[in-house]
């Protein structure tokens, strides 16, 4: 026991310096985006690179679109269709729809609860580099030796069927496996960072019945995140082992059942659609009300309908597997339970419609998004409730209905609310407003684009088209649909175009925002355009829902809105210098951990076990000089 | 105690504040990273409920021929192990009692008596497989194989991360790095410890016990 001795007798004061690495300094400048833990810099860094995610994802589409224009195409082989279809799918899902949901989550959340940062900024920034590391190294899979090309759903046997039987050659499946387990672990810490920001570091007077809707939708996401990614994890470790080690999970003939392997899936890629969707649905519920000049319209109504949501959503996912022969009882309890869910959703339709009812509209890019959202979410909505007649969706499963129906809820719905997200806060993150006026032909291009490419599929998805084949015949009804689908999808593409020389035209030129540029009703618009790096000054006190909107008007003796006389000040709005505010420093270690995870996912997929010794000595570098460096530097 | 009136490490969980009686400064009371542990922990029952449904289900399934549970499994040696694991839960609780009095003394015996328990789990878990390997039960040789290692290694490693936690803590307590301010971080890798444990304890009665 001498050490213990002797330990015990150094004083504290004495101990050694911490941290391993000299910690980064610099909060501008291009360096300083490696290293940052601003939650602000990190939406930004989760937004730019989703989109260009959404880029590619895009370009994959537009090929599969070319080769399916019209029939016997021959554009691409099968080979290369069936990659093009699985990576355009698990980069939509994983790579583009999840992380910008995080990088509206990241930017707004504490702004909007009225916080400084996250409740843990560094694993926030990890959070953000595993997303970045996972999805170079499934696309690194098109260089090494076979990119994805199983499905983004990727059913067993077909994905866990051992390379050498030859059912998909290639690492493709491998690269899928183990690229998504990475991305797993990035969307849970920033589950669990989510959850531990909205739950504990809201401003005071900030109840929960307080939060705008906007961090409502993003806490059950997180929820769901939580608990949805571990049940796919698993089932991606019993893929990886049975292709790699010859484990028989989902062998038949050793006893193994492939259908396991649907039911982890869908259980996890149920709550996933919700996942994806309910961030859209915030971001409506924030612009809607502000461009109606309205509050939105039973507002306890639209969360608890989330929180319902989010629990359904547990109990449906066998929906997506009528066509396997699950038996009358169980096809019966899940076709109720899809009939259910749509019940808190058409609620907040709604809602929204209820919202916009007898307001004020401005029809601004934003508004013209979100209510592209209401119309096409609906229409993805009823095509989906179709789906819960069991006999109807034995009918439907495999066909371009399905790929019609997921499309109009996922792109009709989450990319068109994304969309009117950008256009409604870029000036908060950016300092500069988006041109209305190309905003205005960016949301037309898209509606009638995204119309002209996924309506026709209702049809001939109806007629029998079947999803998932890179050629069709003539002659079967199907080629005016598909051609007119395939003009669409350029249209889309240059509605995208379009955008991007909004973001281009206006990043010099663009008209300089105010602190409050719509009137807004929510905390982020109290705060300077762009967002200062404290965030505020002052932390806010709340005393009411929409509490910003509340400090600038009031009603008179008939309930007319009148606005309250500006105080010496404009509109409520923060001035200070942030003086003496402490935030969190950059680190290192985010970006060294994340890189750990990468040299061992090539050593798993490639079976180089010399490989995985530098992937957890990475790994153990960083978890240990992350642990040892205290979050902010002393001056 | 000395220590008690050194200044707090700022660590991301301090940074938001604690105030001295254990009652954290925020929303809920309950400090960001214990309330980030618990929901982690929750996260990982449906990993561990995955597997263990998947093992459930392909109980009897494997093909004749090859080694049923009632072949290889020996339940009094698993049943020690199991007890010393469980043992591991008791130390875990003094070593966190120790610390939140001050007596690093105590500290230090319990957590590194906690890791030699889990060593000693693993040890019994590494001898029971080579048991079954040499019995004719591997990965590949039946479904009731594939989804007993995984499942159980899996469990081995989670055992084995928390053996490096507790070392750990252990080893910054020799350096007088660990305060008593500190004892959250113990508390936190004791609720780690406790659930794995906890599983353990499922896997051990589903799996081993129930026929």
């Amino acid at each position: 026991m001498t050490t213990t001795t002797r330990a015990a007798t150094v004083p504290a004061e004495i101990a050694p310096p911490r941290g391993i690495l000299h910690r980064p300094k610099s909060t501008s400048g291009f360096w300083s985006w490696w290293t940052t833990v601003d939650h602000k810099k990190i939406g930004i860094l989760y937004g730019g690179l989703a989109l260009v995610f959404f880029l590619i994802a895009g370009i994959e589409a537009l090929l599969i679109r070319l080769q399916l224009a019209g029939p016997n195409g021959t554009i691409l082989t099968a080979s290369q269709y069936n990659t093009l279809f699985t990576m355009h799918g698990t980069t939509m899902v994983f790579l583009v729809g999840m992380p910008l949901a995080t990088a509206f989550g990241n930017y707004l959340i504490p702004l909007q609860i009225g916080a400084r940062d996250v409740a843990f900024p560094r694993l926030n920034m990890f959070g953000f580099w595993v997303f970045a590391a996972g999805g170079a190294f499934i696309y690194s899979g098109f260089f090494l030796g076979g990119a994805p090309n199983g499905g983004w759903f990727g059913y067993t046997p077909l994905t866990s069927t051992p390379m050498t039987m030859g059912a998909l050659p290639g690492h493709g499946p491998d690269f899928w496996a183990v690229g998504l387990v990475m991305l797993g672990i990035g969307s849970v810490t920033s589950g669990l960072n989510f959850v531990a920001t909205i739950l504990n570091m809201r401003a005071p007077g900030m109840t929960l019945m307080r939060m705008p809707v906007f961090v409502w939708m993003m806490l059950v996401v997180a929820f769901l995140t939580v608990f949805a990614m571990p049940a796919v994890t698993a089932a991606l470790i019993m893929v990886f082992f049975d292709r790699n080690f010859s484990t028989n999970f989902f062998v038949a003939k050793a006893g193994g059942d492939p259908l396991l392997y649907q039911h982890l899936f869908w259980l996890f890629g149920h709550p996933e659609v919700y996942i994806l969707i309910l961030p859209g649905m915030g971001i409506v519920s924030e612009t809607l009300p502000v461009f109606s000049r309205k509050p939105l319209f039973g507002r306890s109504v639209v969360i608890f309908s989330g929180i319902a949501i989010g629990f359904l959503g547990w109990g449906v996912w066998a929906h997506h597997m009528f066509a396997t022969g699950l038996g009358p009882v169980a096809q019966t309890a899940f076709g109720l339970s899809t009939m259910l869910i749509a019940i808190p959703t058409g609620v907040k339709i709604f809602n929204w419609m209820g919202t916009v009812w007898g307001g004020s509209i401005k029809l601004s890019s934003p508004m013209l998004f979100s209510l592209g959202f209401i119309a096409m979410f609906t229409i993805g909505g009823l095509s989906g409730v179709t789906h819960s007649i069991v006999p109807a969706d034995t009918q439907q499963t495999d066909t371009y209905y399905v790929v019609a129906h997921f499309h109009y809820v996922l792109f009709g719905g989450l990319v068109f609310a994304i969309f009117g997200g950008f256009y409604y806060w870029w000036p908060k993150v950016f300092g500069r407003l988006l041109d209305d006026r190309i905003g205005k032909v960016n949301f037309w291009l898209m509606l009638i684009g995204f119309n002209m490419t996924f309506f026709p599929m209702h049809i001939s998805g109806l007629q029998g088209q079947p999803r998932r084949t890179y050629q069709y015949p003539a002659n079967m009804g199907w080629d005016t649909a598909n051609f007119i689908a395939t003009i669409g999808a350029f249209v889309i593409a240059l509605s995208v175009l379009v955008f991007l020389v909004n973001v281009v035209k206006t990043a010099r030129r663009g008209e300089v925002a105010s602190a409050d540029p719509w009137d807004g009703r929510t905390l982020e618009w109290s705060i300077p355009s762009p967002a200062p790096e404290y965030n505020f000054a002052e932390i806010p006190e709340v005393h009411a829902a929409d509490d910003f909107w509340h400090r600038k008007y009031t009603e008179d003796e008939e309930g007319r809105l009148v606005r309250l006389p500006a105080g010496g000040s404009d509109d409520g709005v923060q001035h200070g210098d942030g003086h003496g505010i402490h935030l969190p420093s950059p680190s290192f270690f985010p970006l060294i951990l994340a890189l750990g995870l990468p040299i061992l996912g090539y050593a798993a997929v490639f079976k180089l076990p010399w490989l995985a010794v530098p992937g957890v000595i990475v790994l153990l570098f960083g978890v240990y000089a992350w642990g040892i460096e205290p979050g902010t530097a002393e001056d | 105690m000395a220590q008690a009136t050194l200044p707090v490490p700022a660590d991301e969980a301090d940074a938001h504040g604690h105030d001295p009686h254990g009652h954290a400064d925020t929303n809920t009371g309950v400090t960001n990273t214990k309330l980030a542990m618990w929901v982690f922990l929750s996260s990982e029952c449906i990993f561990f409920g995955a597997f263990i449904s998947t093992y459930l289900l392909y109980r009897g399934r494997s093909v004749k021929g090859t080694p049923t549970p009632k072949d290889v499994y020996n339940i009094p040696f698993t049943s020690v192990t199991s007890f010393i694991l469980l043992m591991s839960s008791l130390t875990m609780v003094l070593a966190l009692a120790a610390i939140q009095r001050g007596d690093h003394r105590r500290f230090r015996v319990w957590t590194i008596a906690t890791a030699l328990f889990g060593v000693t789990f693993i040890g019994g878990q590494i001898y029971e497989f080579t048991e079954f390997y040499r019995e004719g039960l591997a990965l590949k040789t039946s479904v009731f194989g594939s989804s007993f290692f995984v499942l159980t290694g899996l469990h081995g490693l989670h055992v084995c991360v928390g053996i490096m936690w507790l070392l750990t803590l252990w080893g910054l307590s020799m350096q007088n790095r660990l305060h008593v301010q500190d004892a959250e971080r113990v508390e936190i890798a004791g609720l780690y410890w406790h659930f794995v444990d906890i599983v353990w304890i499922v896997i051990f009665t589903v799996i081993y016990l129930i026929p």
